[in-house]
């Protein structure tokens, strides 16, 4: 099972209503994934600084790991608390030094994503409920995806939820399952990509940063993928301007999508596509297997 | 006169008990669902001759288990559609999602639009025409009925066929192992022309199909094949 839910916006005028809407998709999908759920919100960005998600095990805990590297970094830093993450804006000179920081002074802290614009929410328990302490629906952005997990090759964790973040605004929810996770997990590590978790879906995750590291586009990176990738998977993936998916060649895993003149929006099923508006009239279709469908925003 | 049922309001449960129980919705009763939003299970386990509409999209196994009524999708419909469907007739006016008719015993089939993955899998009688293209591995294992594609046909076309038979007008990526091309004689015209009328297309010539079926020569095991397993 697995539920996923993407939602990329056409129309600016939805902006504000981007975290509302994708909250509301999820709803449906709580059945395909109860015991974790996450989401990957495009919000603002500053040109100068990237944000780093950083999970931790309470809100008095990453607020004060928050301070503390405000403090080793001599700078007034901006950081918005969630639930149990705080997003830490850092600016681009001073990054090196915060992950260094972190790494050897708040180990217990996992830095979930990093991106200009991409932050990552992701916590173990129903998908509505972790919607809500993240307060999801107040979250404006112009793409995001969300996903809700039902666990079958890694433990129910919050570091096992999706999504996924191996590069810099990039990430990557998925439901299906790898079976050569082990060795390509053990190759990427090789070619220097970083993976934390014992997660096939971290590895997929990985191996497409790897492949646009090597300067392929999402769309080529996922077309990459349908030769080295072995198992069942639908994907979607987002990056600071793009939203992309791709079905395996067997096609297992449901999908539908919807398209009009404000957004594409993608769901597990048909059901958690029902309150975007305009969605009576919008052309809904099934992806196709083996098939890259990719959207990027216009500059 | 109609009986709408407004599934913002009704469950599937009750709605499907409504539908199952002879008292409630005699034999001829027509029936109008409203505000499907991709349910799944809907109208299943009809066993008497009724006429339902649905409007809107459905979600999974929609019309299954259907033993003689007339249901018909304003819409698309999700995975299994008509699945193990024995009697009756369904009709989809958009496409259907993976494992159209799945298992399916009797009855009509009509969709649309498209088939995706899988359309007829174990198909064991159940007739189904798509006016649009069906998916991969469509009539995998398929035992007997018949399955009419005006469109194209994706990859591995009727893997490991029994005696269903197989008409495709448009173009097929692969044909599956045991499946082949078969002429079509008079007795295949004269059923695809009736296939056709029922399914309401008239302005196709049954001459533009082209018949595939079983080659029977998975049926035995072989012994040339033992170092095969």
């Amino acid at each position: 099972m697995c539920g996923i839910a993407g939602l990329f916006l056409k129309d600016s005028a939805l902006e504000p209503r981007l975290g509302e809407l994708l909250g509301g998709m999820m709803g449906p999908l709580s059945s395909r994934g109860p015991d974790s759920a996450g989401f990957a919100i495009y919000g603002d960005g500053r040109p100068d600084a990237v944000k780093l998600s950083l999970h931790g095990e309470s809100e008095g805990h990453v607020t004060a790991v928050a301070g503390r590297l405000a403090e080793a970094l001599g700078k007034e830093l901006s950081f918005a608390i969630r639930h149990t993450h705080a997003i830490v804006s850092v600016p681009e000179g001073d990054l090196a030094h915060a992950e260094a920081w972190l790494a050897a002074h708040a180990p217990e802290i996992s830095v979930i994503g990093k991106g200009r614009r991409m932050e990552i929410f992701k916590e173990v328990g129903n998908p509505v409920a972790v919607g809500k302490a993240f307060g999801i629906e107040t979250m404006r952005g112009s793409h995001g995806v969300a996903h809700t997990r039902m666990a079958t090759e890694s433990a129910v964790t919050t570091d096992g939820a999706h999504p996924f973040s191996t590069g810099t605004d990039q990430c990557l929810v998925h439901n299906g399952s790898l079976s050569n996770h082990n060795s390509l997990r053990r190759e990427l590590r090789r070619e220097g990509v970083k993976i934390a978790t014992e997660n096939d879906s971290e590895v997929a995750a990985g191996y497409l940063t790897w492949r646009m590291r090597q300067g392929q586009s999402l769309g080529q990176a996922l077309q990459s993928g349908l030769g080295d990738l072995d198992g069942f998977f639908t994907f979607v993936v987002g990056t600071e301007s793009g939203f992309g998916v791709l079905r395996d060649p067997i096609a297992c895993k449901p999908a539908v999508m919807a398209e009009t003149d404000r957004y594409v929006a993608f769901g597990s099923e048909y059901r958690s596509l029902v309150d975007l508006p305009g969605i009576d009239n919008a052309r809904v279709w099934e992806p196709k297997p083996a098939t890259v469908y990719f959207w990027e925003r216009g500059q | 006169m109609n009986t709408i049922i407004d599934l913002k309001t009704a469950t599937t449960r009750a709605l499907n008990s409504q539908l199952q129980s002879e008292a409630a919705a005699p034999a001829g009763s027509r029936w109008q669902i409203t505000n499907v939003r991709g349910h799944h299970s809907v109208a299943v386990g009809i066993d008497r001759p009724l006429s339902v509409e649905i409007d809107g999209n459905t979600g999974y196994f929609c019309a299954g288990m259907n033993h003689g009524a007339e249901i018909t999708v304003k819409g698309s419909a999700g995975q299994g559609v008509a699945e193990t469907m024995s009697a009756g007739k369904v009709h989809v006016t958009g496409d259907a999602s993976m494992a159209a008719g799945a298992s399916g015993r009797g009855g009509l089939l009509v969709i649309d639009g498209n088939a995706a993955a899988r359309c007829g899998i174990s198909m064991k009688g159940i007739d189904i025409v798509v006016k649009g293209d069906v998916g991969h591995l469509s009539a995998f294992m398929a035992q007997t009925g018949r399955l009419v594609v005006l469109g194209d046909a994706g990859e591995a076309l009727g893997d490991s066929i029994y005696e269903a038979r197989l008409y495709v007008r448009g173009s097929v990526a692969s044909l599956g192992a045991d499946c082949i091309e078969k002429p079509l004689g008079d007795e295949h015209k004269a059923e695809l022309a009736e296939l056709l009328a029922a399914a309401g297309v008239t302005d196709v010539p049954v001459e533009a199909f082209r018949r595939y079926g079983s080659a029977r020569k998975l049926y035995h095991f072989n012994i040339d094949n033992a170092g095969a397993y």
